[in-house]
């Protein structure tokens, strides 16, 4: 292989505000290789390749193209030194044609001449072996022939480095395979290609090089050829570090809400949950890990009755009946009607669980306010709840008139947490619960939710903390593309283990009889 | 002064080059001193009119502020008109803000009005001579109420069921309205001349005819009532606190189980039914017949005396007002110094452009580079 530097990352760091999302990152890339950026959930893989593709401009360090240092302001830089970057979330104009939207933007020296950029957009998809109507409207496509006018479109720019973030999160297998064998054309071709990815068979089938990153700092960069799943988890995830939370011993657990078989598919008609069934507990905290978008937010709001299902039981043992209650298809309001003591904090606080613009003392309200029959809200209570909740939990607030908004990201937990506990819940769903907090207010949220679960209350705790979840759980679940890839004791796992069943290859979706199987039920 | 310079330079080169200012988000701001920039705000934009005054019509500013008070002012008469203008205006903004705080740009209040307008004529015309006032007045506001609540509750039904644009829905709505409103207007005319003229029946009562001597003081009445009613509704219902939450999130609204659709309609069908009662003040109580111009305009204007208010009934009181004291002002201006063109327009929009663009300096502050750079070598 010819080993020519293509692009070197030399010390480069990036702060946002007190976070430091890259730290001292060293990264060469070289011709005609495929490299992949590895590593977990928020770790600074896009961060780090923003930094090349000119949309974020690093704090320190330097950056080189063919051995030069170069300085790279913006995405317009990034196209002069032919890097090109294709976005998770596509940047194209939906009324356009796929060709209008390749050329859009581009300043040729002569003349602007349609045909001739038709005919480039030609050779270019014959050359990789691409498939695209020229003349087909971007809201008249799938994902991914959106993707492929977008890797069309950083071509047509000349672009020799290319970045792809998560290509593959938004393909079925069959389109992956296709995008794989483009990406290796061009890697013959001289190409370099750069994958921000967290799935392991990918980058073992695919890559030539992997650089794992973990906590914004570049681990290694290792040959794919000697690498195997075990070693690179063992390099994402890192040594167990020792969190000190407590955990208890459930008492007396019995079944609270039962999860059997259920799915559904998103609007792109991809499986969102794929046949997911467990058991949660009273007196128990069941941990849910996965990488971010496995299904973790479509199977809490399942069970919130937010999110339709195609198939599956939901069922709710009333713990002071003994009741069996059916939750599938029942809006919230129905839920809460049938006694159903099941409090969510949702991953979306301010855009969820609470109202920014709201004060404390309406946020309150949120999900008590229809108490009563007079039509005027009483703001007594909630008021005194609030009141109750900036003592007993310490919320550093001006006061309960404060919007929400105002108020740090810990302070802004507490009160979720606060009112959501208060209903004294039977099943509480926590999603990622401390994530940007600090380690007090982490602390905090730890002793509330192990004080609901010495209370009885049954608790899923979805996070992307794997020592955290190690320490506080007792069972944890591992989801990965929708579907269960294992249920493990937290007490005897290891790290590696779950980070493993995180990146498992989960069975390819090549299972539509199976569904029709299912929904036939 | 030359190691500033060097360092100066060595920032600039060193570092992306930041732009002369930038505009920051305030977080908050003390009540005095957002009052404070209103106040300049009004102030600049008086001086900026008295300077457009002198240099291009050549004329005393003092007496163009003058003749503007005057035209408010004046007389009784015109300062009931003024009152009895901002009422209706008021009524129609009322009606707006329940839909625009649950983030529904009605912008069809124009044509709620319309069809309550019709609706209260068409009981007038029907009924006169046939029932006794005070029935025909009944069937005309419950007329007038349902026109209007029907108007707003399509473009609702629509947006709940099939999140159509709201926008474009109540706006093609006017068109509709209008329309209906001319061809009644043919068939209720069998000269062909589509001018109804005044209805003889069906005439609001008018209150303390000795004392004040005109009609006005019922719909001040009702609107008084409406604004304090709106104000506690928006604020201390349920049902306010539930198009908040809709408003801010969607998602919030659905995390907690309020039933989106529910609210929208719901919401709709109150806008448009006080649409439709402020059809029925103006036709009931002023002008006892209709005309396709009988909204005039004024359901897009309440939209920006809404919004100016920051959908704050009380606030409303005084936005409302404001407009129609510069429309009336601007009208007298044009009489009294015998110009047909364009310039009292420009004065009000010169005044509106200040007391609206003051809300920028409100809400965002702007930090100069230079004054950023002598902080950070301080």
């Amino acid at each position: 292989m010819n080993k020519s530097v293509a692009l070197e990352m030399k010390n480069v760091s990036k702060r946002f505000g007190s976070v430091l999302a890259n730290k001292n990152v060293d990264l060469t890339v070289y011709r005609g290789e495929i490299l992949a950026i590895l590593g977990e959930n928020g770790c600074g893989k896009t961060t780090l390749m923003n930094m090349i593709s000119g949309i974020y401009f690093p704090d320190e360090g330097h950056i080189f193209v063919d051995g030069e240092e170069v300085v790279i302001k913006s995405p317009k830089d990034a196209f002069a030194h032919k890097i090109g970057m294709i976005h998770q979330h596509f940047k194209l104009v939906d009324v356009f044609t796929a060709t209008e939207n390749i050329i859009l933007g581009v300043k040729d020296e002569k003349h602007y001449s349609r045909v001739e950029a038709e005919a480039r957009v030609k050779a270019i998809t014959e050359r990789y072996g691409f498939h695209m109507d020229p003349h087909k409207k971007i809201y008249e496509m799938s994902v991914s022939e959106k993707q492929t006018v977008e890797i069309i479109k950083v071509l047509y720019r000349n672009a020799d480095i290319l970045i792809l973030d998560e290509p593959t999160a938004v393909l079925t297998p069959q389109e992956t395979e296709k995008l794989f064998a483009v990406l290796r054309r061009m890697r013959d071709d001289g190409k370099s290609v750069i994958i921000i990815t967290h799935k392991l068979h990918e980058v073992l089938s695919l890559t030539d090089r992997v650089a794992v990153l973990r906590r914004g700092e570049h681990i290694a960069t290792v040959n794919t050829k000697e690498a195997d799943e075990n070693s690179l988890t063992e390099m994402m995830v890192g040594k167990k570090i020792t969190l000190n939370i407590e955990r208890s011993e459930p008492k007396d657990p019995v079944d609270r809400l039962v999860v059997s078989n259920i799915h559904c598919t998103s609007a792109e008609g991809l499986p969102l949950l794929d046949n997911i069934s467990f058991t949660a507990k009273s007196g128990e905290i069941l941990g849910i890990a996965g990488i971010a978008g496995s299904g973790q937010r479509e199977l809490l709001e399942s069970i919130a009755g937010l999110q339709h299902l195609d198939g599956g039981q939901i069922t709710y043992a009333n713990p002071k009946t003994g009741e069996v209650i059916n939750l599938r298809d029942k809006t919230p309001l129905q839920i809460r009607d049938l006694g159903v003591r099941l409090s969510f904090v949702p991953e979306d606080r301010l855009g969820m669980g609470l109202v920014g613009n709201m004060d404390i003392t309406d946020n309150m309200m949120l999900r008590s306010y229809r108490r009563g029959h007079s039509m005027f809200l009483d703001r007594k209570r909630p008021k005194d709840l609030a009141e109750h909740i900036i003592k007993s939990l310490e919320v550093v607030t001006p006061g309960v008139t404060t919007p929400v908004r105002r108020l740090s990201g810990g302070n802004v937990q507490k009160v979720l947490v606060g009112r959501e506990i208060a209903s004294a819940p039977t099943v509480l769903m926590v999603a990622y619960p401390v994530r940007g907090l600090d380690i007090n207010s982490s602390y905090a949220i730890y002793n509330l939710l192990n004080a609901q679960k010495e209370a009885g209350t049954a608790i899923i705790f979805v996070g992307e903390d794997l020592d955290v979840l190690l320490e506080l759980c007792d069972r944890i679940m591992v989801i990965n593309s929708g579907r269960i890839t294992g249920i493990v004791d937290g007490r005897n796992t290891t790290k590696e283990e779950v980070g493993l069943l995180m990146t498992k290859t989960a069975v390819p979706a090549d299972n539509t009889e199976e569904k029709e199987d299912v929904s036939r039920e | 002064m030359n190691k500033q310079e060097a360092k100066k330079t060595q920032e600039k080169a060193s570092r992306v080059r930041e732009p002369l200012f930038h505009v920051i988000k305030r977080d908050t701001i003390p009540l005095w001193k957002s009052w404070m920039i209103r106040v300049i705000a009004i102030l600049a934009a008086l001086l900026i009119c008295g300077l457009i005054t002198l240099v291009l019509m050549g004329r005393n500013p003092i007496e163009m502020y003058a003749s503007m008070i005057k035209g408010s002012f004046g007389t009784s008469r015109r300062i009931w008109k003024l009152l009895k203008d901002t009422a209706i205006l008021l009524c129609i903004a009322l009606a707006v803000t329940p839909a625009f705080r649950m983030k529904f740009w009605n912008t069809g209040a124009e044509g709620q009005v319309l069809v309550g307008c019709l609706a209260t004529t068409a009981c007038m015309y029907y009924m006169g001579g046939n029932a006794p006032d005070w029935l025909i007045i009944i069937c005309m506001l419950v007329a007038a109420v349902a026109a209007g609540a029907i108007w707003g509750l399509i473009p609702a039904i629509f947006k709940a069921k099939f999140n159509t644009n709201e926008t474009l829905f109540t706006l093609m709505m006017n068109y509709v309205a209008t329309y209906l409103i001319a061809y009644f207007l043919l068939v209720w005319t069998p000269d062909g001349s589509s001018s109804l003229g005044r209805l003889e029946h069906g005439h609001l009562p008018v209150l303390l005819e000795d004392v004040v001597g005109n009609s006005y003081l019922l719909i001040l009445l009702v609107v008084a009532v409406l604004t304090v009613g709106m104000y506690i509704y928006l604020k201390y219902s349920k049902h306010g606190y539930e198009i908040s939450v809709v408003g801010e999130s969607n998602n919030t609204a659905r995390y907690i189980g309020i039933s989106v659709p529910k609210v929208i309609i719901r919401t709709m069908l109150v806008s448009g039914a006080i649409c439709g009662l402020a059809g029925f003040l103006i036709v009931g109580g002023l002008d006892h017949t209709v005309t396709t111009e009988s909204a005039g305009g004024q359901g897009f204007t309440a939209i920006m005396v809404s919004w100016l208010g920051k959908f704050n009934p009380i606030f409303m009181v005084l936005t409302s007002f404001l407009i129609i004291f510069l429309d009336q002002g601007a009208a007298q201006v044009s009489q009294d110094f015998n110009i047909r063109g364009a310039f009292p327009d420009i004065v009000t929009g010169v005044i509106l452009f200040f007391i609206i663009g003051c809300e920028f300096f409100i809400n965002y502050k702007i930090v100069f580079r230079n004054k950023k750079q002598k902080e950070e070598q301080a």
